[in-house]
């Protein structure tokens, strides 16, 4: 089983002929290309950055982007700033991952509801589009204001931004079953309920995947977002990003950035692999926009 | 009209299990897609349909199963279980074989060791052993047919509906299939109600062949196919065949101008 599994992203056409040898060499080969041609490119980023610290900038500005080794032994060796950015990092997470929780709560319950009736979803949906044409930005002082500078306001953010894509991705994969499906369905007498969880969820599962995927790196945003906005309380990444620059503490800052950006792609690929665990089995992922 | 007399199974005797009578059916759009339908089928009975892309074949079986209502018209199932085989195999990607073959039986509320017992029977009976525990994908176009049979062969039903069940597959294949779908029905009994647009195919499979013409559908010719349980691919090449094939084909051009 797990041989099949991974070689689904590669050859996911040939899974069924492809002998076993021949198909692990050629998706070692492609691994390959995979990892080195991204290494080139950071190679070339960081020749980047340091030609602007040390060709660009004078001397006298080099805290606004001080050089990757500043970074490493100023930030990431050094003890005590380390401990804040971790610490930060939990609270970054917890938060994001909470409000994550209760959106994909609050979101598959909205889905279903509106996969119901087309009565619900004509008077739901439009929230679900509003929500999403909101500058969430622009509430979160009022959240602020009613719920208090804490982890509730913070997680109340991180709902709010990471639901839509929960809410419409659920409802479009609800929906996706085709007709044929729903009249064998029909025709031995299913109801509502075992509709749903037979045959509506199951076909559904690529797409709420894809939904998570994004949702999840809106989590992180929304976390990051609230933490900016309420400067008090345990500091997340937000807080120490605000602090940092204040301070005009260069490498610190870029550490926690870097720390920041690196939570972002874990979460997608957390989220990506989750999704081929569930479905890769006989969705083919590779044809999804990723 | 054929004037040769059905060899099987005793008509008239056996349960009736479908019974139209001046069957008619409009859609919304304006659109009459069949017109003073009559039709009866019986346990034993193949009944076989053959008509014109567009003629309201899909539309006939519909009613049949109760998919779709009559506009006018009386269509009668009298069927304890149905089993309705689609053009495409319609099986749920995300389960194996063995789980598509169990989902009819699990939505009948069928205990869990019956519905175990009948798809290992069905898997067996239609030549899937082997192959339980594979995903559709894995599946080629002939034995994903073969797993939707089984999984309608799971209710043991008392009528069968068949829409163009082979009509995208190979002709070797097809008419393998054809043979395990004879020994089956001679198995089991059922009536069965096929459509195809292969003529071939139809005088092949049935006890009985309908001629339906275009836009809107009615039977303009019935056909009673003396053949008995015991056909082989053989029966293709005969003289007989030819000839009952050569009227159905003219029956069907009739129809269709
Ligand atoms: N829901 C619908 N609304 C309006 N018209 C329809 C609908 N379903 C079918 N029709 C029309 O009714 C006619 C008969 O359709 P049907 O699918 O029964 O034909 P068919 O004989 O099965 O054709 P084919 O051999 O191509 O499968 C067609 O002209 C079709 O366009
Ligand atoms: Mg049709």
């Amino acid at each position: 089983m797990t041989t099949t599994v991974q070689s689904a992203g590669t050859t996911p056409g040939e899974m069924a002929t492809a002998a076993p040898a021949p198909a692990r060499r050629r998706k070692r080969r492609g691994t390959l290309v995979d990892v080195a041609a991204p290494l080139a490119i950071l190679a070339v980023l960081i020749g980047i950055w340091y030609a602007i610290t040390y060709l660009v900038l004078e001397p006298g500005k080099r805290f606004l982007m001080p050089p990757p080794q500043d970074v490493i032994t100023e930030a990431f060796l050094d003890g005590a700033a380390m401990e804040r950015i971790t610490a930060a990092l939990a609270q970054t997470i917890t938060v994001s991952f909470t409000g994550l929780a209760i959106a994909i709560v609050i979101g598959m319950a909205w889905a279903v509801v509106m996969s119901q009736a087309r009565s619900a979803e004509r008077s739901l949906f439009p929230y679900a589009v509003a929500l999403q044409c909101i500058p969430i930005l622009a509430l979160v002082p009022l959240i602020g204001f009613w719920f208090g500078y804490g982890f509730p306001a913070r997680t109340i953010v991180c709902v709010l931004i990471a639901l839509f894509p929960i809410v419409s991705n659920t409802l479009f994969g609800l929906q996706s079953v085709d007709r044929g499906m729903h009249e064998l369905f029909t025709l031995h007498g299913a109801g509502r309920l075992t509709r749903l969880f037979k045959l509506q969820f199951p076909a559904a599962m690529p797409a709420i995947f894809a939904g998570l995927r994004i949702s999840a790196g809106l989590s992180v945003v929304g976390a990051i977002v609230g933490d900016v906005f309420f400067k008090q309380g345990t500091p997340g990444l937000g807080i120490l990003l605000d602090n940092f620059r204040a301070r005009l503490q260069g490498p610190e800052l870029f550490a926690t950035i870097l720390v920041a950006a690196a939570l972002g792609i874990a979460v997608f690929l957390l989220f990506g692999w989750l999704g081929r665990l569930a479905v890769g089995r006989w969705y083919d992922q590779s044809r999804d926009p990723a | 009209m054929s004037a040769l007399a059905p060899s099987l199974p005793p008509t008239g005797t056996a349960a009736r299990v479908l019974h139209f009578r001046d069957v008619a059916k409009a859609f919304p759009d304006g659109t009459v897609a069949l017109e003073g339908v009559d039709l009866d089928i019986r346990r034993g009975e193949f009944v076989t349909v053959v008509g014109p892309s567009g003629c309201g074949k899909s539309t006939l079986l519909r009613i049949a199963s109760g998919l779709s209502p009559a506009t006018s018209g009386t269509a009668e199932m009298d069927a304890q279980r149905i089993g309705y085989v689609f053009q495409d195999a319609t099986l749920l990607p995300w389960r194996s074989v063995l789980r598509n073959v169990q989902l009819l039986a699990e939505l009948h509320g069928i205990s869990k060791t019956q519905t175990n017992q009948a798809a290992r029977d069905a898997i067996e009976l239609v030549g899937l052993e082997g192959h339980e525990k594979k995903l559709p994908r894995a599946l080629s176009g002939g034995m994903k047919m073969r797993a939707s049979l089984a999984r309608s062969l799971t209710l043991d039903p008392d009528l069968f509906l068949f829409d163009e069940p082979f009509g995208a597959l190979d002709e070797i294949t097809r008419e393998r299939l054809n043979d395990e779908l004879i020994r089956l029905f001679h198995a089991k009994g059922f009536g069965a109600l096929f459509i195809t647009h292969s003529v071939s195919e139809a005088v092949y499979m049935s006890t009985r062949v309908l001629v339906m013409s275009g836009r809107p559908g009615h039977i303009v010719d019935t056909f009673d196919i003396p053949f008995g349980p015991d056909r082989t691919p053989e029966l293709r090449f005969t003289p007989e065949f030819a000839e009952l094939a050569g009227k159905v084909s003219s029956a069907l051009r009739s129809g269709h101008s």
